[in-house]
């Protein structure tokens, strides 16, 4: 076991490490001279010559793609072209809204998923497929970006009871634990579930639901098992496929924040991407990214290791 | 366009002539690592096939027999050359398999072919059953409509109609007329010889006495020479003419199938035989003959590989591997009972007990 | 006499034939008997004849602007969807911005199952080295949440049709390529790949005849529900100002610069959701009827 967790952790390495490349190399994809996407145009000659030499811009690429890393492994991700401070606290900043947002959406997820598709794999009738299957069919279809500007038309602009845009009153960047700090995370929060809801909820029925129809199930009712028994071994045997699920329904979540964010105007990573695709600031593009996919590296590491506690048939393959 | 159905010897040329066995193997060995479970531990290995030798003369059927693990699955799949071997030797009528002054291994595939064990996943479920059975010609640049033609013989050959079946799927067949096809298709290159790997162990038991006479006719038409995989003793008493023990990767016992049967030399060999369900009452046995499954074969005992299930195991069992002894007619067996000089306290004595056959 | 025995060979010859007719016939067949799925081929076959048939149905043309008919509702009279914030017909727009959706639903898919099949098909058929290399950088790509990756890519490239259509194919190789090297390698451990083996094929029949045949149907399905992903993901890019550029009629871009109208005209700022909305939702609800007509599992 702890070999197969050792094994596991290391595998993660290179794959950090491939991520960590690409990232390097969205810099060489933007069109025109690396030093220039990563400056501002107004930068005198002589700072630009310093920083090419700071960041080993006058060597091969291998070479510089060493030095990034080795800055970026000392938390230096390069300086915002927009607001000229280091990209490494804008991304802080950004991230703990951000993963505030994701922690909320998370919850209503996977809470609303195991619950709608625990109780139609339960019952297993067709009308309890049928609606499971045409949530999941609706969360994987319907463009999240729009269905939140149709939550703030009807719930913003029609109703008039929840805010629009924003994290707070007068564009605050903090978050306050009062009601009203909490009416402002109420749609972003719904817009960002609905996806991975619909997702999740379809596998969770679908495991339920073969876990019950296997023989086992039958050999514990025949045993004189309680149903609150079955139920214990049900959950024991299906929690593993819905947990990968989940684990890949994070990365949605991740994707899915950049475009919901910029609906509310929230001011997360989601949203600080969008600006900085917007004022062209690849540093916060390139760092932004970095980060947010070494997160869901992280988080799939997690589940594989979770995964494997919970069904050892797992570990061999 | 008329192709006809001429026996294999006239197609092939029969070069060692009639006394050079068909296929001689020699020492092979295959064995599969295993990754290790821990650090610090080295990986283990499968010994599956672990020192095989045997000779298959030309138009005999070799039956193989033993039970589920003992590598009979693994060896038809180095005859074949599906898999490498990583010792040993294969002489395929005199032309050494694999060598520079040998016989390629394309060309090996032509003379012998294979049927296999499970008549579902041995037949593409895309394909009409008539185009599986005229890839191989395809391949071997035989013009399509001539190969399709030969399907249609071939298909007619095994009892199936190829109006009827030639365009159907595999899974609008029935098991028994699946492993027809499967015939079939190995008949298509005109083999010389065909290994057959548990090739009716899945069918009902009429239809394995249809396609067992459908084999024996086969043979009997096309002059071919069988090696015949199964863990049905009565399944190969009918079709073999001579037949090789395996346990645990090795050979226990090789022979004519009246010595094998009524003379059995191995331990295990009697308890393979003793442990035939009989009809008659007074045959009934309160103990069964052998006890337990077959030990792992990562980790095979030391010396002879029976002895922690054998009744007359002694402490020379340990120490010594035995190999192959002859014990008259045309006879082997590798236990150290059948060699007087071997230290066993039994060694030499000829444990004869009449089995009912 | 004779006159019984007819009637039986007849039966006989046509239940040889019903049995004779191949896998996608039966396919087919399955389909016919699934009216959801029939329901959205029918209204995407519409859809894509209204997009391609814009000229002739569109009330206006898209790109005429108009100060004094800013932000009419729906309903008003020659504008059935109303105005945007130009004056430019909204149905109109949402006609002649099918064709780009369309467009980029299916082409980067298309070309993502060109590359990502044959590269996974490559993986699973050779095993060894071969796919470790091919399937560690997939893993490198997998490990991006896909709409990350797409923004990441487009932005750096710029924004703009051609490099969304490429950041598009970038996310969609790794994962078809998995979908692609898994089912190769279940087909290649058959028993009748090792028997065409046997009969002394090379790699390329074996290939040909054996694995393309029983592993595209899953590659296709698989690849067929990535179309709605694709029309999503692109408009999303648009959405964000990485894609189509204006003042050309995407709905995605439609969407954005609608945004501002919707203390306005707020369902008339919702409408080229709705035509996402509906697009990917019968995108979806046909790979999910074919999946089940060809008894795919995943």
């Amino acid at each position: 076991m702890l070999y197969y967790i050792l094994r596991r952790i290391l595998y993660a390495v290179p794959i950090a490490l491939g991520v960590s490349i690409v990232c390097f190399s969205l810099v060489y994809l933007a069109p025109g001279d690396p030093l220039q996407t990563l400056l501002p145009d107004d930068t005198p000659p002589e700072a630009v010559a310093e920083l090419k030499a700071k960041y080993g811009f006058d060597r091969p690429v291998p070479m510089q793609y060493l030095f990034w890393l080795g800055n970026v492994l000392t938390g230096d991700f390069g300086t915002s072209i927009g607001t000229g401070r280091p990209v490494i606290e804008e991304i802080g900043r950004a991230l703990s809204n951000t993963l505030l947002l994701g922690a909320c959406a998370v919850a209503v997820a996977f809470t609303l998923a195991i619950i709608i598709g625990g109780v139609g794999g339960y019952l297993h009738g067709k009308v309890s497929d049928k609606v499971v299957t045409s949530i999941a069919i609706f969360g994987v279809s319907v463009p999240n970006y729009w269905l939140g500007i149709i939550l703030v038309i009807v719930f913003a602009v029609e109703l008039n009871l929840l805010p629009a845009v924003g994290m707070g009153k007068s564009g605050s960047q903090g978050f306050g634990l009062d009601l009203e700090s909490l009416k402002y995370l109420i749609l972003p929060t719904i817009t960002l579930a609905l996806v991975p809801l619909g997702i999740i909820a379809r596998t969770v029925r679908a495991s339920v639901a073969e876990v019950l129809g296997h023989e086992f199930v039958q050999t514990l009712r025949a045993k004189g098992l309680s149903e609150r028994g079955v139920l214990r071994h049900v959950v024991k045997n299906a929690a593993a496929p819905v947990l990968a699920v989940m684990g890949l329904q994070f990365g949605h979540l991740i994707g899915g924040s950049i475009v919901v964010e910029t609906v509310f105007s929230w001011p997360g990573t989601g949203f600080l991407l969008n600006n900085a695709i917007l004022r062209r600031d690849v540093p916060i593009l390139q760092g932004t990214i970095l980060v947010l996919a070494l997160m869901f590296v992280l988080t799939n590491l997690l589940v594989d290791l979770l995964q494997t506690t919970l069904d050892p048939r797992i570990r061999r393959a | 366009m008329a192709i006809t159905f001429t026996p294999a010897a006239t197609r092939h040329s029969d070069r060692g002539g009639p006394a050079q066995p068909m296929l001689i193997v020699e020492n092979l060995r295959k064995h599969f690592a295993i990754k290790a479970d821990r650090i610090g531990q080295p990986g283990q290995t499968v010994k599956a096939v672990d020192g095989v030798s045997f000779a298959v003369a030309k138009g005999e059927t070799l039956g193989i027999v033993g039970e589920s693990g003992c590598g009979k699955s693994t060896l038809a799949r180095l005859l074949m050359q599906l898999m490498g071997a990583d010792d040993g030797s294969i002489v395929f009528d005199g032309d050494a398999v694999g060598e520079a002054r040998g016989i390629s291994v394309k060309e090996l595939r032509r003379q012998m072919q294979m049927v296999f064990q499970d008549s579902y996943s041995s037949i593409n479920p895309r394909l009409p059953i008539r185009d599986t059975i005229s890839f191989a010609p395809i391949v071997h640049g035989m013009p399509k409509t001539q190969a399709r033609a030969l399907a249609n013989q071939l298909l007619e050959r095994v009892g199936l109609d190829p109006r009827q079946f030639g365009g159907r799927y595999p899974h609008q067949l029935s098991g028994g007329q699946r492993q027809r096809v499967n015939i079939a298709r190995a008949l298509a290159l005109s083999p010389r010889l065909v290994v057959l790997d548990e090739a009716v162990s899945a069918l009902d038991k009429s239809v394995e006495a249809q396609v067992l006479n459908l084999l024996s006719d086969l043979k009997d038409q096309l002059n071919l020479t069988y090696i015949f995989i199964s863990h049905d003793l009565n399944v190969v008493q009918f079709i073999a003419d001579r037949v090789l023990v395996m346990y645990l990767g090795r050979v226990m016992e090789v022979g004519p199938v009246e010595e094998i049967y009524k003379r059995p030399r191995h331990p295990y060999t009697r308890a393979l035989l003793g442990s035939r369900l009989s009809m008659d009452p007074d045959e009934r046995m309160a103990t069964p003959p052998l006890s337990g499954d077959p030990p792992n074969p990562v980790n095979p005992p030391s010396g002879c590989r029976f002895r922690t299930r054998c009744p007359f195991a002694e402490d020379v069992c340990a120490g010594t591997l035995p190999s192959l002894a002859d014990v008259g007619g045309g006879h082997q067996a590798a236990c150290l009972m059948a060699d007087p000089r071997s230290g066993h306290s039994r060694a030499g004595e000829f444990v004869e007990e009449s089995l009912p056959c | 006499m004779t006159d019984s025995t007819l009637p039986l060979a007849r039966i006989e010859i046509e239940r040889s034939a019903a049995v004779e007719r191949g896998y996608w016939r039966s396919v087919l067949g399955r389909l016919r008997h699934d009216p959801t799925t029939l329901v959205c081929l029918g209204l995407l076959a519409l859809i894509v004849l209204a997009v391609v048939f814009a000229p002739l149905l569109a009330p206006h043309d898209p790109y005429a602007t108009g100060i004094s008919r800013r932000l009419k509702p729906i309903g008003t009279a020659g504008y059935p969807l109303g105005t945007d914030e130009l004056g430019r017909c909204i149905l109109s727009r949402i006609l002649y911005g099918g064709r780009i959706s369309l467009f980029m639903g299916t082409f980067p898919v298309a070309v993502a199952f060109v590359i990502g099949g044959a590269l996974g098909i490559v993986a699973g058929f050779y095993g060894g080295r071969v796919n470790m290399a091919i399937m560690r950088v997939m893993d490198v790509f997998y490990a991006f949440p896909s709409v990350l990756l797409a923004v990441g890519v487009s932005g750096a490239l710029g924004g703009g049709m051609v490099n969304g259509v490429v950041s598009l194919i970038l996310i969609f190789i790794p994962p078809i390529c998995r979908i692609a090297e898994s089912s190769t390698t279940q087909v290649r451990n058959l028993d009748f790949v090792e028997a065409a083996r046997a009969s002394g094929a090379g790699a390329w029949p074996i290939l040909r005849t054996h694995v393309l045949g029983n592993v595209l149907a899953p590659i296709m399905i698989y690849a067929s529900g990535l179309v709605s992903v694709s029309i999503v993901i692109a408009s999303g890019l648009s959405f964000l100002g990485l894609g189509v550029r204006p003042p050309e009629p995407d709905w995605g871009l439609m969407l954005s610069t609608l945004r501002p109208a919707i203390y306005v005209q707020p369902w008339v700022a919702a409408m080229p959701g709705v035509a996402i909305f509906i697009v990917s939702m019968c995108f979806n609800l046909v790979s999910d009827g074919l999946r089940s007509a060809m008894d795919v599992k995943m």
